[in-house]
């Protein structure tokens, strides 16, 4: 078995984004997916600070600081892009207005449960941005993540042990292992990387899997 | 003669008080209203409760009116960041409250006030911390949380352009909380590159029309 490296599970999940799509793309590993979209697809990235059709990364001493995405990172705009402010783009996302929203995330639970803001921990900053209006608000929320935590416990759980960042929302997880889909009846694989099977795959997870 | 446009950053922040509440636009450092911050600090109010989506970063801007013991409290979304080591350390020290809001609710909160929205119902933060002790609905099966609006006493953003009646044009994602947190103060004071007079920006283009705007002031060389 060789797990996926963060961008080939970029690519898996530019793999399930149509033509057409309204598309945000969380902050860290789910910006990678960009670069990923097939040419010629039209997909229309949108960006929380206020932005939609976001090109590609600016080429070096082209930047512009007025001209960023949610990472605060400098970015370009497509032609026919535009750009709106912060009440009109929470509009778009908690409107039910973006197809895909795709985030990171520390925990994921059977029922669609995401964990991604907060460790909870007594020491910790907390910090939320627009995690939870995106988990709330896109039609499709899609988590990308590791299988499992560097000590080797499954990031999909039967019940989020940190601070939830929306409940019952999540419907499909990439990991470096697998893709699974969270519906009512339980999680369904949809497929694996080369080399593993189901079994191996359920012993390394935990909660209860079932081949689609 | 309307004329809303001030001589000075100095003369734009006179009259902000010790304990008032202020916006102050911006995403990072897009759209922050820089050098209204250094007016600010120079002109030494204190105890102030500060809106923005962040904490500051690195050392100008929010960061700086942070570092000069300015702030009690912030209302934002987004505090830590690498370099948001000034709030960091003031809230390490218990020096610095802070209400961490949904970047959506945010938004909306400060646009209800400016709308006159008494509070509104979002499902944004159902069952999660940020929504312990507040107010819940289930409406047409689907649950929400209670939420108030932002009022303030002054927001103080960053625009492009501006006119003596207060009109004023963005630039790029430095839009962000500019618009909204201007409907949302009882006192908007707009710091823009370029003063232009009445008619040069097209009433098409107009972002902010002057009713929102109370002052205008230009950080830009003169024309």
């Amino acid at each position: 078995m060789k797990k996926m490296d963060r961008n080939q599970m970029a690519a898996r999940v530019a793999r399930d984004i149509p033509e057409g799509a309204y598309v945000n793309l969380g902050i860290g590993l789910p910006t990678l997916v960009a670069n990923h979209i097939p040419p010629g697809r039209e997909v229309l990235l949108h960006s929380e600070n206020g932005v939609l059709g976001i090109g590609p990364k600016p080429a070096p001493g082209k930047e512009d600081a007025d001209l960023i995405n949610a990472g605060k990172e400098p970015v370009t705009l497509l032609p026919g892009g535009s750009y709106f402010h912060h009440a009109d783009s929470f509009a778009m996302i908690r409107g039910q207005h973006l197809d895909f929203c795709v985030l990171g995330a520390f925990q994921v639970s059977v029922s669609g449960d995401i964990a991604n803001w907060h460790t909870g921990a007594p020491d910790a900053i907390p910090a939320v941005g627009g995690a939870m209006d995106l988990a709330m608000g896109a039609r499709n929320v899609l988590v990308m993540m590791e299988h499992l935590t560097k000590s080797g416990e499954s990031k999909l759980v039967e019940r989020c042990t940190y601070p939830l960042t929306g409940a019952r929302c999540v419907s499909r997880v990439y990991t470096d292992l697998a893709v699974i889909d969270i519906r009512p009846d339980g999680l369904h694989v949809v497929d694996m990387v080369e080399g593993l099977d189901l079994a191996e795959l359920q012993r390394l997870t935990g909660v209860p899997l079932k081949r689609q | 003669m309307i004329n809303k446009i001030v001589p000075s950053l100095e003369a734009a922040v006179a009259d902000i008080r010790d304990g008032s509440t202020i916006l102050i636009g911006g995403f990072g450092t897009a759209g922050m209203p820089s050098e209204l911050m250094d007016a600010l600090i120079a002109q030494g109010a204190k105890g102030l409760t500060v809106v923005n989506n962040n904490a500051g970063n690195a050392d100008a801007g929010l960061a700086a009116l942070i570092a000069a013991k300015q702030v009690r409290k912030i209302i934002c979304s987004f505090p830590r960041q690498s370099d948001s080591w000034h709030f960091d350390k003031a809230y390490r020290a218990g020096e610095l409250e802070l209400e961490l809001v949904p970047q959506g609710t945010l938004a909306e909160r400060i646009r209800a006030a400016g709308a006159g929205i008494g509070a509104f119902f979002t499902p944004t933060a159902y069952g999660t911390l940020l929504a312990e002790g507040k107010e819940t609905r289930r409406i047409n099966d689907r649950d929400y949380v209670l939420e108030h609006p932002i009022h303030a006493d002054y927001a103080l953003i960053k625009a492009d352009r501006g006119d003596r009646w207060g009109n004023l044009t963005y630039r790029m994602t430095a839009r962000n909380f500019g618009p909204i947190m201007a409907s949302a103060a009882k006192c908007t004071i707009a710091q823009v590159r370029e003063t232009v007079e009445l008619g040069q920006i097209d009433p098409e283009a107009v972002v902010t029309p002057g009713i929102f705007v109370k002052r205008v002031v230009r950080t830009g060389a003169a024309a």
